[in-house]
């Protein structure tokens, strides 16, 4: 029976959508906050923890990131990408140790 | 919910939605499904999509035992909004509270199959390491999960390690009891589109 990839279609246009639609923040830095890389100083403390630790997320860093320039709809949409970019680097390895499983 | 955008970012139409369903259900619209209007063709309408797709589509695992899928992803990211919101749809799914309290509490005395703990027990590895081997998973499978089953495992933690994630970050507001008992009956009933 052909495997369903319904879910990973799904999954590949969210994760399109969110790095090359139309966004305010531009779609280097949203990229960047899916790879939880070489982000900005006063962007890294918000999108690591999301990626990382996001119970530890605070005011303080959305109010440090608003302070540096950024607006509230850029923070929402870097926010979306960190999360989703965490999510879909352990999606893809699930699914990777899966096929590794057959072998 | 942080930045204040969302909470006062929306268009007339979310605005009254929300105001009906206050009405009706006599509850606020949860946080979880009040972030998914906020600018839709960003995040919201493929998100849901994919929940549902993950949650109420075609799978050998029941709605129950997604739900505590949910739930214990939730809370191994410890995210209270979710922890609470899935334990109590988890609990209604398969009328049985004390199950699923059981496994959230002690997954490995908890009464239930080898199956679905082994599966857990992948999900919790992958969430709080980031990753998993095909060791991790052969343990899966030679418990009796099918390839497909641990396909849709990891679908239902893509979605809720990305949902955990927004509802720390976003602060997502604490429900009354009654509140998230609304809210797992409507999941229960309507699902996640």
């Amino acid at each position: 029976m052909p495997a369903d990839h319904t879910k990973r279609s799904l999954h590949q246009r969210l994760v399109d959508r969110v790095l090359q639609g139309p966004g305010e923040a531009p779609s280097d830095l949203r990229a960047r906050a899916f790879a939880n890389a070489e982000l900005p100083e006063a962007l890294h403390p918000l999108l690591d923890k999301v990626a990382s630790s996001s119970a530890q997320v605070t005011d303080a860093d959305f109010a440090a990131a608003l302070e540096a320039g950024f607006t509230e709809d850029q923070l929402f949409e870097l926010v979306v990408c960190a999360a989703a970019g965490e999510s879909t680097r352990q999606y893809e390895a699930g699914l990777a140790a899966l096929d590794g499983a057959a072998q | 919910m942080r930045p204040g955008v969302l909470d006062h970012g929306y268009g007339i139409g979310p605005k009254l939605l929300f105001r009906l369903i206050r009405l009706v259900s006599r509850h606020p619209v949860p946080d979880a499904a009040k972030v998914t209007f906020y600018r839709p063709d960003f995040y919201g309408n493929h998100a849901k999509k994919f929940t549902q797709a993950a949650m109420r589509g075609p799978s050998e695992w029941s709605v129950g035992d997604r739900e505590l899928m949910a739930a214990y992803v939730s809370k191994v990211n410890d995210a209270p909004f979710c922890i609470a919101a899935h334990t109590a749809t988890s609990s209604r799914a398969y009328e049985d509270e004390a199950t699923v309290g059981a496994v959230l509490a002690d997954l490995d005395s908890a009464p239930i199959g080898e199956a679905l703990k082994a599966t857990l027990r992948l999900l919790g590895k992958l969430t709080r390491e980031g990753t998993v081997n095909a060791d991790d998973v052969r343990a899966v499978l030679s418990a009796g999960v099918s390839r497909a089953q641990v396909e849709d495992a990891l679908a239902v933690g893509f979605a809720f390690n990305t949902t955990d994630r927004l509802a720390n970050a976003f602060a997502f507001e604490m429900l009354s009891q009654d509140g998230f008992e609304a809210g797992a009956n409507y999941l229960l009933k309507r699902g996640y589109a």
